[in-house]
């Protein structure tokens, strides 16, 4: 686990040098804007934050000293002149130099680094020094908590009794510290009695609501040290009265003021990184490490001394970060290419093999299917490469909805799930604007008004679910918002305004809501800055389609819209039905097929002049002839006798007429653009097996375009209100 | 019910150590990437406690501690700051505009849960 948030931190580290850089170009150039030196002070510090965590001590000492020289910059106390930018630049250097080595392995020039130190020394006034490194707390007995331990650790545990006073001062209560918390941290020690004095509780005309009168006395039977017991009361130091009592008190302070002597012998450039919180021993990335014995001073001096040495061996005992290669994304993509390829070619063996003359191929088909299957993991694993949990996306949205919230006057949550289905790269961040463009139009013109919304009986924040899921083969993306659903009248009326449709069109609910997506149309009375700027929702049509997917929005007046964004695991390969159509060979996608089946005369029934409906188990599914469709004339008088039953998200079934079915196969998909212009019907297009080209349909396009399709669509809605 | 814990801390590194160790003993976690997103995102969360770092973009840790004191709405939510030294100015300006406790980078689990468990009283 830990070693997988190790290459976040480096990939975030990469980031951070990456600002780093950019920042202090841009001071090199002659930009001391204050914001670009607070950038890099806060890149620099995250990365020495980051490393503390690691335990890289080189990296945490370098950076600690690089930001301190950035505090100074930062707080006006030192100029950036011509020498501190070179000498800044050769450290940021030096800083990547040793993120390198902490995550590749490898010598650090100690020689390099240490001139560089020291020239970074030059520029920290002296008591800043000081003060960074004190060993820890908040001056006092914040120190003697550790002390304790170094200094009672090597006795065996024995039970002790401390009798504690515990009176908060009025201030405490300020900080959000509670007693009674404090109270069960201790009961997690030992035995613990509580007896509350209140004793100065005044009568009840005198109390003051922000005094404190309240003290308790508190018996603890431990055999925990009684650093132990001071950690609990770390928080409230200063804002309490505070004593502990202990039976064993003088040897233990003894003991304390020995380790507090070792502490301060130590080399101090160890201390910030290799002086923890008081509770060491438990810490899950240091290799266990005796307590140094507080009389053994060199002993401990040497210890921190060596430790920046030993990390690389330090590294190695917890396995490493597991090592991540950044490769340009082209050389992804020529893999993902010649994967397609090499599916193809298999088509072609298979066919070739088949179209031999040989009684048995048997042998060769057991071979066949094995570099199928190798095909198969290949492709597999190279898409895995290009896969990536949409959680991040989703963590974006989750910023647009409050950005669209507040300038907005509206209160809306977004609720995720299924941030961790994985999707291809380049969908994810093709996803974003159109993501963007629908959460800022459910947050402005799908949810109400606070007030709207109470009056309604909702609850007055509105909630938007932003979810993602695999569905049969597809990335299904929903958002689905509990606001008001689209105005139904409203839509049409600025559709027939605008033209869109004629005014005397009659459409179905769902035709209405799909208007939404029409090229330039806009329900917002005047163009907010939010979600208008002049950009429909014609637009996030586009950039789905653009991915191979599709959209749909189904809404309910008064409960909500629901977005819905199915797209192609993969923009490279997919699975598909080879059919033939008027002597033509294409591809439809199996994720839009419901099933297949040959249908015979008495199934089919004739609607008005030329439409014909196909009969399956009592239900009535409207025929589409692809061909008809697609503008294609049969020379031969083959009829077209296979249908297969495709469904639309709209749920509307279509039975696409073709003439026969061949096979079932993957396909690499081959985009169409740049070498023809959209075709109505026409996806994209694909090599098969035997060389051939073939299009891939797009039956939702087909069934749109259908008349019969349309008109008993509209049928059905009728009859099903009526 | 889990004890909620919202973290503000623009480090990915830092937000990514939190949510493991706080998921793994059994907190419920939120996140934010600097404090203005932390502020924002308070009322939603509604969490029993907080954990800010202290430099951080658009709104620093302090920043964080005075908006949440100065809301009214829960003024009383325990503030833990994260602080990679232990610098005491750091901790006193803190506890100043109001912080509850502090965690000192880099920290342990152990170290963690037990400063959780002074100021909601959770272990988990």
């Amino acid at each position: 686990m830990s070693g997988s948030i190790q290459d976040t931190f480096f990939e975030e580290c990469e980031e951070l040098l990456e600002a780093t850089d950019e920042g202090l170009t841009a001071i090199e150039g002659g930009d001391h804007d204050p914001e670009v030196v607070n950038a890099i002070f806060r890149a620099v510090h995250s990365i020495k934050g980051g490393a503390g965590a690691f335990g890289l001590d080189d990296l945490v000492a370098f950076a600690h000293r690089f930001e301190t020289v950035f505090d100074e910059v930062r707080s006006n106390r030192l100029d950036l002149d011509e020498k501190l930018i070179q000498l800044l630049l050769r450290s940021s250097d030096q800083l990547s130099a040793l993120v390198e080595v902490a995550r590749d392995g490898g010598e650090i020039d100690e020689a390099h680094n240490d001139t560089l130190l020291a020239a970074l020394d030059e520029y920290i006034p002296e008591e800043e020094e000081d003060l960074t490194f004190e060993p820890m707390g908040l001056g006092g007995p914040a120190p003697m908590m550790d002390l304790g331990d170094l200094g009672g650790a090597p006795a065996e545990p024995q039970e002790e009794t401390y009798r504690i006073r515990f009176q908060p001062l009025k201030e405490m209560y300020g900080t959000g510290n509670e007693p009674f918390f404090l109270f069960q941290a201790l009961k997690d020690l030992g035995e613990l009695t509580v007896t509350m004095d209140e004793n100065e509780l005044p009568g009840f005309d005198a109390m003051d609501m922000a005094e404190a009168y309240l003290a308790w006395d508190l018996v603890l039977v431990t055999k925990e040290t009684r650093s132990k017991v001071e950690a609990v009361f770390e928080f409230v130091e200063g804002l309490c009265e505070l004593s502990i009592n202990g039976d064993g008190d003088a040897e233990a302070e003894a003991n304390a003021l020995a380790a507090l002597d070792a502490m301060f012998a130590a080399p101090p450039a160890a201390d910030a990184a290799a002086a923890p919180e008081g509770e060491a021993p438990a810490a899950p990335f240091e290799p266990p490490v005796p307590a140094p014995e507080p009389e053994a001073k060199p002993a401990a001096a040497e210890e921190k001394a060596s430790a920046p040495k030993a990390e690389s061996g330090k590294q190695e005992q917890r396995g490493g970060p597991k090592p991540t290669l950044r490769v340009e994304l082209e050389r992804v993509d020529r893999l993902i290419n010649a994967v397609g390829e090499l599916i193809i070619n298999h088509s072609m063996l298979a066919q070739q093999i088949a179209n031999l003359n040989v009684s048995d191929t048997r042998d060769v088909e057991t071979e066949l299917e094995g570099f199928k299957n190798l095909a198969r993991d290949i492709q597999e694993g190279v898409m895995a490469i290009r896969a990536q949990p949409v959680k991040p996306l989703f963590q974006r949205m989750a910023r647009i909805v409050r950005e669209a919230s507040a300038a907005t006057g509206k209160t809306c949550k977004l609720v995720t799930e299924g941030e961790n289905t994985e999707v291809d790269k380049t969908v994810i961040e093709r996803l974003s604007d159109p993501l963007t463009h629908i959460l800022r139009n459910a947050v402005d013109h799908g949810v109400e008004k606070p007030e709207d919304r109470e009056a309604a009986g909702k609850s007055k924040v509105g909630e938007i679910r932003l979810s993602a899921s695999h569905r049969s083969g597809s990335v299904c993306i929903e958002i689905k918002d509990d606001g008001a659903g689209v105005n139904r009248p409203r839509v049409k009326q600025i559709a027939i305004e605008k033209g869109l449709i004629p005014e005397n069109a009659e459409l179905t609910d769902g035709e209405i809501d799909n208007l939404l997506f029409a090229p330039g149309f806009s329900t917002a009375k005047e163009i907010s800055n939010l979600s208008g700027r002049g950009v429909g929702m014609d637009v996030v049509k586009n950039a789905v389609t653009g991915l191979g997917g599709r959209i749909n929005i189904s809404s309910a007046p008064g409960k909500g819209s629901t977005f819905t964004i199915i797209l192609p695991l993969t923009l490279a390969v997919m699975d598909g039905m080879v059919v033939s159509v008027a002597d033509q060979t294409m591809v439809v996608p199996i994720t839009s097929i419901v099933e297949t089946m040959r249908g015979s005369d008495d199934m089919i029934n004739s609607l008005g002049a030329d439409g014909t409906l196909l009969s399956i188990r009592g239900n009535f599914v409207p025929i589409c002839d692809v061909a008809g469709a697609l503008g294609l004339y049969r020379e031969s008088d083959q009829q077209a006798g296979v249908y297969l039953l495709v469904e639309t998200e709209t749920g509307q079934r279509c039975a696409l007429a073709v003439d026969d079915i061949h096979d079932q196969r993957q396909v690499v998909i081959k985009s169409l653009d740049g070498v023809c212009g959209e075709i109505p019907g026409v996806a994209a297009a694909t090599i098969l097996g035997d060389g051939k080209i073939a299009m891939i349909l797009d039956p939702e396009s087909i069934i749109a375009a259908s008349p019969t399709a349309a008109a008993f669509d509209t049928e059905r809605r009728m009859s099903n209100a009526s | 019910m889990k004890t909620k814990v919202l973290a503000i801390d623009d480090s990915r590194t830092i937000r990514n150590l939190l949510a493991a160790t706080l998921e793994e003993a059994g907190f419920e976690y939120h996140c934010a990437v600097d404090g203005r997103e932390g502020v924002d995102m308070y009322p939603d969360v509604d969490p029993d406690v907080v954990i800010t770092d202290i430099n951080m973009p658009n709104l620093d840790g302090f920043g964080v501690i005075e908006e949440l004191r100065g809301t009214g709405i829960n003024s009383k939510v325990p503030i833990l700051v994260l602080t990679t030294e232990s610098a005491p100015e750091l901790k006193a300006r803190a506890r100043g505009a109001g912080a509850t406790g502090w965690i000192t980078k880099p920290f342990d689990d152990a170290s963690l849960i037990f400063a959780l468990k002074r100021v909601t009283g959770a272990a988990a």
